[in-house]
């Protein structure tokens, strides 16, 4: 029997190095439980029908002494992430029965390690939403309590780390979607500065906005993914090479802003303020300087975001007309087959494709989308000026713990609930959630820390000393 | 003010066919939202990328303008995808 309840991608590492079992028992484990678990949580919609092949190929690697630290291990991949030769669909029924024509670029990068994929994961439609309610496939809950959401929109990804049906997952993040469900499930969810992964083989959202992360058990592995997926890439054109900044190894001495004003607002659950204090107060006795920060354009950023994004996801939308993928619904005439084959979009990308078109239409534009920029340029100014005074700014992942399945029935209460996440993605910088504790009713809750543009190993730093 | 005839204007332009019922719940769900967007109004300034801030924003890049790979790589993946297709192009009801 595997301990898969303790084991980590490095500890899977050395077992297998060692032989103390091999990459095919390894994906049987998991298998296993998927197996019994997955029917109650939902968290994949497929599960590959190779893994045992896969794991058989990883294991000639580790025999001839090949292994890198990723050979074999067993990954679980959302739903808008291409693998070629596989389905994949956005939770969406306007994708239905397409098969990926190639490999996204984060996928041919860790299947050149030997990574196993155990299958995708299930999330809200095109990624839109926060709790993996607005899938096409029915919602994923809770493994900590099961008439409880996942958060999302990396719902299934962050369930199946967490309920021990892959070692480690990817999910994608346009206003908080890794970090979110990673701090409802218990685990750790880390978004990149902006380009850092590329975004070939994304199902597109927001672009400007969008990034590839891993959700996985500890820092230390989402580093290791991390590390694998990141790099420039020709395929996309917004990809960038990180190069490190002002790198701090020790957490002495290292500044901590926390913005107060911004935090401490009505909307905050009380349990999440106690366990955000609680969390500073560790990384204050680790050695760090706790400081208060003001950045007052934080106020539009939720705003800024329900603007920009569902603009882009309106336009990146376009393409599905049942001309070039997924089924077609077949009208009276040419143009009748894109409004019936759209009608397959779900009601929260409806919603999203119509405002988009709202704040993008002539007459509304400069008061919405030319405002939306304008206030984006202030919360990155913000940024820049308290990041010449501190090296990470702190926030709680989300205002409330994972909410009842069914609860948030309107949708702006729902958004409301992305307050946290929004900035780091408008600002481009790297942010990433650990778990800091639980409430009384056992719910976990995360701990986010944010850094500067090109700050991402220093996310991990700190945080491998302290969580 | 958003009312149902707006919401039908927007669903036109989106190529997106809407039913009765759901355009009533769209405009009561779009009037909220953008009743609290409405906040980036009070942002200073102008609007777009502010001037004082453009160079630190993100850039388009261009590549140059050249053959990426061997014509015909990928057309039979592609065109794979497509939900109609008769030999190398993808197939759609008559337009004219």
């Amino acid at each position: 029997m595997i301990d898969l309840k303790n084991l980590t991608i490095k500890k899977a590492h050395g077992h297998l190095t060692k032989g103390d079992f091999s990459a095919l028992e390894l994906a049987e484990a998991y298998l296993k439980n998927i197996e019994a678990k997955n029917k109650e949580l939902n968290a994949y919609l497929e599960v590959f029908n190779d893994v045992r092949e896969q794991a058989k190929e990883a294991d000639k690697r580790i025999k001839a002494g090949k292994a890198e630290v990723l050979t074999g291990i067993p990954l679980a991949i959302k739903d808008n992430i291409l693998i070629q030769g596989r389905r994949v669909g956005a939770a969406s029924k306007i994708l239905d029965g397409y098969v990926a024509p190639y490999d996204a670029t984060a996928i041919k990068k860790l299947k050149d390690k030997g990574a196993v994929f155990l299958g995708r994961t299930n999330c809200d439609e095109f990624a839109m939403g926060g709790s993996t309610e607005n899938s096409a496939y029915g919602v994923t809950k809770n493994p900590h309590d099961t008439s409880r959401v996942t958060g999302g929109s990396s719902g299934g990804s962050a369930a199946a780390v967490a309920a021990d049906l892959a070692l480690a997952a990817l999910g994608s993040d346009t206003g908080g979607s890794v970090r979110q469900p990673a701090s409802f499930c218990g685990v750790v969810g880390f978004k990149s500065t902006y380009g850092a992964v590329s975004r070939n083989g994304l199902i597109a959202m927001g672009s400007s906005l969008d990034c590839v992360g891993p959700i996985a058990k500890t820092t230390e592995d989402a580093e290791i993914i991390f590390d694998c997926i990141c790099g420039k890439d020709a395929l996309d054109s917004t990809s960038i090479e990180l190069s490190t900044i002002n790198l701090q190894r020790s957490i002495k001495e290292l500044k901590i802003g926390v913005p107060r004003n911004f935090i401490e607002t009505e909307g905050i659950d009380a349990e999440v303020l106690k366990d955000f204090n609680e969390s500073l107060l560790r990384l204050k006795k680790a050695g760090a300087k706790i400081v208060d920060v003001d950045l007052p354009s934080l106020q539009y950023a939720l705003a800024c975001y329900y603007i920009i994004m569902p603009a882009e996801a309106s336009t990146n939308l376009a393409r599905f007309d049942g001309v070039k993928y997924g089924p077609r619904i077949s009208g009276t005439n040419g143009i009748n087959d894109y409004f019936k084959t759209r009608a397959l979009f779900g009601p929260e990308v409806r919603r999203r494709i119509l405002l988009g078109t709202y704040v993008l239409s002539a007459g509304y534009y400069d008061a919405y989308y030319g405002k939306a920029l304008a206030a984006r340029s202030r919360i990155r100014m913000d940024f820049e000026n308290v990041f010449n005074k501190v090296g990470i700014i702190a926030v709680p992942t989300s205002p409330t713990p994972a909410w009842k399945i069914g609860e948030k029935t309107d949708p702006l209460s729902m958004y409301l609930a992305d307050i946290f996440t929004v900035t780091a993605n408008i600002a481009g910088i790297p942010a990433i959630s650990v778990p800091s504790g639980k409430t009384k009713a056992g719910l976990p809750l995360g701990l986010q820390l944010m850094a500067p543009v090109g700050g991402d190993e220093k996310l991990f730093n700190v945080c491998k000393s302290i969580f | 003010m958003i009312d149902t005839k707006e919401i039908e204007h927007l669903a036109e332009l989106a190529r997106i066919e809407v039913g009765k019922e759901e355009t009533v719940a769209l405009a009561k769900d779009i009037e909220a939202i953008l009743g609290y967007v409405t906040l980036v109004q009070k942002v200073a300034g102008g609007t777009g990328v502010l001037e004082e801030h453009k160079e630190h924003m993100l850039v388009n890049v261009m590549r140059e303008d050249s053959a990426p790979h061997e014509s015909g790589a990928y057309s039979d993946a592609l065109l794979s995808a497509a939900p109609e297709r008769e030999g190398n192009y993808i197939k759609v009801k008559k337009i004219l």
